[in-house]
This record gives C-alpha cells, sequence and structure tokens, in this order.
C-alpha cells in the first residue's frame, strides 16, 4: 500500500470509525499513571521506563486486533517499510490523531525512526526538576511498548525506544524502531 | 514602578515569587526595591492575607483589585478558583527615589537636566569666556530635554506607574493576573504538581516575566 493511500485510509477511518475521547482526560490520566509509577519506584527512573514498557507491550497485544477490525486490512504488508508506512499514517491516526514522521531508514531496511511533531500524552508535562528525571525518565515510553506487543502478535519481532524527547530538552522527540526477525510460524507440537 | 508578584497557596504559604519593574515608559523591567524593602515586602504581602479573607467572600469575583496599602505598597489580589491567591504589591516611584531610579528617561533627563543647569549656572562665575560656548550648547540641549520632560510628566501622571488607584492601573493589572492564571493553571496540570508545592517550572516564570512586560 502506498504512502498516500494509507494517509487516506486512517483519515477515513479516524473520520468514520472511530470514538473520540477528550484529549486532557487522556493527557491526564496517562500523566497521573507516570506520576504515580514514578513514586511507586521512588524515582527510580531506569524501573519506571521498564514498568511503562511493560504496560504498553500488553496493550499492544490486545490493540492489534482493534486495529485489524477496525483498519480492516487483513493483508500482510509486503515490507518492513510498508509497515512502517501503516503504523504512522493508520496506527497512530487513529489511535492517537497523530502522524509520526518516518525517517533515518538504514540501508538494509530494518530500521527507522518516527520522529512526533506533536505528543498527545505529554501536554502540559514538565518533568521533576531532581537532575535526573531529564536524562534517565522516557515520559511516553509506553509507545514503545505497544508498538513492540502489537508488531509481536503480527509475526515481527522488534525493539524499540525512544532517542529523543521533547520534555528533555531536546528538538524533537524520536523512536527508533528495530526489526529483529521475523517470527516464524511454528507447528504444534505432535500430538504422538 | 517596582513590582513584587506572589503565589500563596491554600495553607497561606508561598508558591512562587518574582519582583520586576515596569517595562513601560521605557523602564528596564527591573525592580527597585531597596534591600531593606525587599526583605519587608514579603512582610506586607503575608499582613495582606488578613484583608484577603476578608473581602473574598464579599463579592463573586475573582480580581479583588486594590485590598490593601502599607504607605507606598498598594496590594492587588486575585483569587483563583482553589483559594490559591495571586497577590501583586506595586509602589510607584516616590519623587525622591525617582530621581535615583535612571532606568527611566524622563527622570534621569530631568536630573540630567539639573545637573546641566546648576552647572550652567556655575561655570560662567569661575571659568573662561571659552567655555561659554560648550555650556551654552548644553544648555540648550538642557531645554530640549526639558520639553520632553514636560511631555513624559503629563504622559506619566495618565500611566499606571504614577497611579496606583487610577481605572486603568487597575484594568492594566487584570489583564496581568489573567494571563498568570492561564499560564499558572498549564503549570499545575503538569502530572507531576502536587497541590500547594512550591511552583519550580522556569518556563511558568518566564511566562509570568513576559505577561509582566506586557501590561504593567
Amino acid at each position: 500500500m502506498s504512502a498516500s493511500k494509507a494517509s487516506r485510509l486512517g483519515e477515513e477511518i479516524w473520520k468514520t470509525r472511530i470514538e473520540k475521547v477528550n484529549a486532557e482526560l487522556v493527557v491526564l490520566t496517562y500523566g497521573t499513571i507516570v506520576a504515580q509509577i514514578c513514586k511507586d519506584f521512588e524515582n527510580d527512573y531506569t524501573e519506571v521506563n521498564k514498568q511503562l514498557d511493560k504496560m504498553g507491550y500488553n496493550i499492544g497485544l490486545r490493540l492489534i486486533e482493534d486495529y485489524l477490525a477496525k483498519s480492516n486490512t487483513m493483508r500482510r504488508c509486503s515490507n518492513f517499510r510498508e509497515t512502517a508506512e501503516m503504523i504512522a499514517k493508520v496506527g497512530f491516526k487513529i489511535f492517537l490523531n497523530v502522524t509520526p514522521t518516518i525517517t533515518n531508514w538504514t540501508s538494509d531496511n530494518k530500521q527507522f525512526s518516527l520522529v512526533f511533531d506533536e505528543n498527545p500524552l505529554a501536554d502540559f508535562v514538565e518533568l521533576p526538576d531532581d537532575g535526573r528525571a531529564q536524562d534517565e525518565l522516557w515520559f511516553s515510553n509506553i509507545l514503545c511498548g505497544v508498538l513492540r506487543g502489537a508488531l509481536e502478535m503480527v509475526q515481527m519481532q522488534v525493539e524499540t525506544h525512544f532517542i529523543s524527547d521533547v520534555l528533555r530538552g531536546n528538538d524533537t522527540t524520536e523512536m527508533r524502531v528495530t526489526l529483529v526477525r521475523y517470527i516464524d510460524d511454528e507447528l504444534p507440537p505432535e500430538d504422538d | 514602578m517596582s513590582y513584587y508578584f506572589a503565589i500563596i497557596g491554600t495553607q497561606d504559604n508561598p508558591l512562587f515569587e518574582y519582583d520586576f519593574g515596569t517595562s513601560k515608559q521605557g523602564g528596564d523591567g527591573m525592580a527597585r526595591f531597596t534591600e531593606q524593602a525587599r526583605q519587608l515586602n514579603q512582610f506586607i504581602i503575608h499582613s495582606s492575607l488578613d484583608i484577603v479573607e476578608e473581602v473574598q467572600w464579599t463579592n463573586g469575583q475573582m480580581y479583588l483589585k486594590l485590598i490593601d496599602r502599607f504607605f507606598t505598597s498598594y496590594i492587588s489580589c486575585f483569587l483563583t478558583a482553589s483559594n490559591i491567591k495571586f497577590l501583586l504589591l506595586h509602589q510607584p516611584p516616590t519623587t525622591t527615589s525617582s530621581s535615583s531610579s535612571a532606568g527611566l528617561p524622563p527622570s534621569s533627563s530631568s536630573s540630567a537636566l539639573t545637573s546641566s543647569s546648576t552647572s550652567t549656572l556655575v561655570q560662567p562665575s569661575h571659568s573662561s569666556s571659552s567655555s561659554v560656548l560648550p555650556s551654552l550648547s548644553t544648555l540648550t540641549g538642557g531645554s530640549n530635554a526639558s520639553t520632553t520632560t514636560l511631555g513624559g510628566a503629563t504622559r506619566t501622571s495618565t500611566s499606571i506607574a504614577a497611579n496606583p488607584t487610577s481605572p486603568q492601573t487597575e484594568e492594566a493589572i487584570r489583564n496581568f493576573f489573567a494571563e498568570v492564571y492561564e499560564n499558572y493553571v498549564k503549570a499545575i496540570m503538569s502530572p507531576f504538581y502536587k497541590t500547594n508545592m512550591e511552583i519550580r517550572s522556569p518556563v511558568f516564570r518566564a511566562r509570568v516575566a513576559a505577561a509582566g512586560r506586557k501590561y504593567l
């Protein structure tokens, strides 16, 4: 599916088939969750990142089903580039109403970056000024988990992490996605 | 004109403080409190909290306008819905302090005028005639400055700096409070902020400064 077609599809699904929810409700809910996790783990931000990723992973495992149902694309992407287009222009569009830019492909087509012009999870947020959060906490790390979980359910093992975040004072918010391998369908163990 | 702005929490605890000067009429935006006044301001603001409590239930307004006065310090108040108080102490330049505040062009030119006029008064008495010409030029320069000083004086008389009780001042402070309130709401929406916690956000501080420059 071409890039423009994917973008049209995302736009159409967003307009017709998606139930909308107040953005501030989402922002405040997610913000509270992150703040609470920070408190629970006593500001061990490495652990907080892990927890957010795990939460996202569990969301992703389920969310892919919703994505496939809504997008109605019961067809495998022919390559990883197409997968990236669908993630950015359909996936993010219908669930968060943002379209990250896909850039920085490696030559083997296995690694790309998603650059977020706006991040609906991070509105109003200012990281704690304890001197560590700015360097250690990835506030929107849940998105990494979601992507990892969702792609695993469609036979793609990926590695995802943020490499920059405007909350930390960087110019852009950028997530790096690396394809590790396509998971082969494994035969169920023989009965005998 | 010097301002001292403070946000007071629900337990009468300070959340934020910022002092600045006027940026109107060529002001440089620096506060001109004396070292003593700087420390006194906090006490003045604190004592005004009693007045706030008296007037806050008398009308349904959030902006309580001018509520208190301590010698030359005037205190305006704005209440948020969650009973956080914004207090602005404003101190118009007094006649003695205006000559010392070099940031304002009208007052500085007036002091320049007095110095040049005294020099022209003194110079002819004990200097040669060759020095009369430059002193004349300083005199004409001084007289030019005097007209601008007059113009400046008429303008400052209607300006918010000189009239802490005028409707214009009231309106300017209302606008200032409204803008700070808007930014305050954004600052406390941050998930890492807890009620009655000190507001340390540098972004918020910058926005308060901008509002101060814009309206006061």
